[in-house]
């Protein structure tokens, strides 16, 4: 059948429907069925049973009025039939068959119980026993929709590789029994952070690539939007959760201006700002005054969200309030000593108090073993020492940097600005 | 990708100083928070009645205003959201789901995709090239993560 048939184009057009359905429903009907079945593997391999039942029949019936319902029914039916066949603890799968005909009778759960669900399902998921990567696979799986050969494509990882992980992942799940609940009392804190780990860990993957050719990949960036918001919308009094979200939200309002339309980067201070997403951004800052109305304290997504938003709000980088986000990065270092943000707080420290001041705090992280490979630190070094007119030294810095990095696009930009040390024969004065 | 759905006017939205049935705003409601909750909607805005609002027509170089109300209410806007999914197919899903806006009679939802970074591309890069530019030699370092 060639593309241009007008029989294979319909059935292209359904095919594409049937998994816009799928996108819609699948958490739910794996959150429910994660419920009633207590094992999430088990749970998503019977959702997939009723997806590939869906994909034979719609063509011929069409696509059914309530499909989630439709998707649900077939596979409690599967899990039905499953619990069955299956002699093992025999006793206790009658039990649970008899519930799930039960359930199959009544009306399609209420609201609550579907949140509910959800949100056990993202803490299953994202569950700190399995391995962040591994989490961010299944969450996307299990709440994103997506298919294996789709995360596989957005990690640049094998597809076997990621099938893989996702198995893993379930047997731990299944293993160590973990339940299907959300944590309460003093778990909480933890078990959100990993959770807003996991997430973070995809946007991040989307927004700067560690590796390969492309400096973002936008479709991922989206993925990890979605499941904040989610996220947000289950667990409203999270102040975290929604400094998360602001984050990402003004993070992405840069995504157009960020990269030129061959690929290379442009740092925040190139940027055209008039491109920025003017809708993300007010998203964005509405989420950091939803963090407000919660409480004062500022946990660490809330700060960083803080810190972008003070680019967000300045229409050109000399309205940048420097002094501002020096406080926010002290905070923030406060909360979690890490060598990564007192170089953030260097740099804007120099922004803040010039040069010199910066350059003292990144000297004091050079001896830092942890950012011994880490090809910020040279780079940042660089653009001081450039300031300061030290253009021999700066050069080395950027090619230092640039023999670090190990995305292709940073690595063209940091030579380039190496060989810019050479040619220009200015010797800036500091600012 | 995003989409633009726009909801179209029917003889109930362009009544003037009309309000809309409480009834399906509650359903309205719903189906938006539905829509929040699974994180695709981005914003949304109703419209009130064209009689409230003009048109400007271009005319080489004149510009001339004509007042509203405007006739043909199906030509006519009475509101729209902003949607981000994967595809136009889901949009569809979304929208299909959406409660009649005119229960008694007929009402169209048009769905639109939104220009992305990736279809603005070739006019932009000279742009950006221009701006940096002249941006490059106060530059200060961006390159650790903002």
């Amino acid at each position: 059948m060639s593309a241009t048939d007008p029989h294979h184009a319909t059935h292209q057009a359904l095919h594409r429907t049937i998994e816009a359905v799928w996108r819609i429903e699948s958490a739910r009907v794996i959150a429910g069925l994660t419920r009633l079945t207590r094992d999430v593997g088990l749970a998503e391999d019977l959702a997939q049973e009723a997806l590939v039942a869906a994909l034979e029949q719609w063509p011929q019936s069409g696509v059914p009025d309530n499909p989630a319902a439709w998707l649900t029914a077939t596979a409690k039916r599967r899990a039905i039939d499953l619990f069955r066949r299956n002699a093992v603890a025999k006793r206790k799968h009658e039990e649970l068959a008899r519930e799930l005909e039960a359930l199959e009778q009544t009306s399609p759960n209420l609201d609550s119980t579907i949140s509910d669900d959800l949100l056990r399902l993202v803490f299953i998921a994202c569950h700190p026993i399995l391995p962040t990567e591994s989490g961010a696979a299944l969450t996307l799986r299990l709440l994103g929709g997506l298919t294996t050969g789709e995360i596989a494509r957005a990690f640049l990882t094998p597809e076997p590789t990621i099938a893989q992980r996702i198995v893993r992942a379930k047997r731990t799940l299944a293993d160590k029994h973990i339940p299907f609940e959300v944590p309460c009392g003093p778990e909480l804190a933890a078990r959100l952070s990993s959770v807003l780990e996991v997430i973070y860990l995809i946007f991040n993957e989307g927004y700067s690539a560690t590796t390969g050719d492309d400096l973002m990949r936008p479709t991922l960036c989206e993925d990890a939007l979605r499941l904040g918001r989610i996220l947000a919308e289950l667990t409203p009094t999270e102040p975290e959760v929604h400094g998360l979200v602001a984050l990402m939200e003004i993070q992405a309002s840069r995504t157009r201006a960020r990269v030129t339309s061959t690929g290379e980067p442009v740092l925040l201070f190139d940027q055209n700002r008039t491109q920025w997403d003017q809708l993300l951004i007010h998203r964005g800052l509405t989420a950091i005054e939803r963090a407000h109305k919660i409480n004062t304290t500022r946990g660490p997504y809330l700060l960083q969200a803080e810190i972008a938003a003070c680019h967000a709000r300045a229409r050109t980088p000399s309205e940048t309030d420097w002094p501002r986000i020096v406080i926010l990065y002290t905070e923030l270092a406060q909360l979690i000593p890490s060598p990564v943000i007192e170089l953030n707080r260097a740099v804007a420290v120099s922004m803040a108090h010039g040069p010199h001041a910066g350059l003292t705090l990144v000297d004091a992280l050079a001896s830092e073993p942890s950012l011994a490979r880490y090809h910020l630190l040279p780079s940042v070094r660089a653009d001081l020492l450039y300031k300061l007119g030290r253009h021999p030294e700066a050069r080395t810095e950027f090619e230092r940097a640039a023999a670090l990095t190990r995305n292709t696009r940073e690595r063209h930009l940091l030579l380039t600005r190496a060989a810019s040390c050479e040619t220009d024969p200015t010797n800036p004065s500091e600012k | 990708m995003r989409f633009m759905v726009i909801g179209k006017a029917t003889p109930e939205t362009e009544k003037e100083g009309a309000l809309p049935d409480p009834q399906l705003m509650i359903e309205m409601g719903k189906y938006n928070e539905e829509l929040m909750k699974a994180g695709v909607l981005l914003a949304l805005d109703g419209l009130q009645p064209s009689s409230k609002g003009a048109r400007v027509k271009f005319s080489g170089k004149s510009r001339t205003v004509i007042d509203g109300p405007f006739t043909e209410a199906k030509e006519l806007i009475a509101g729209f959201s902003i949607l981000q999914v994967k595809c136009l197919e889901e949009a569809i899903e979304w929208v299909k789901r959406s409660p009649n806006c005119s229960p008694a009679g007929d009402y169209e939802v048009e769905i639109r995709q939104i220009f992305e970074m990736e279809d603005f591309a070739p006019i932009l890069s000279e742009e950006q090239v221009q701006h940096k530019v002249k941006l490059r030699a106060e530059l200060p370092n961006q390159t650790a993560k903002e």
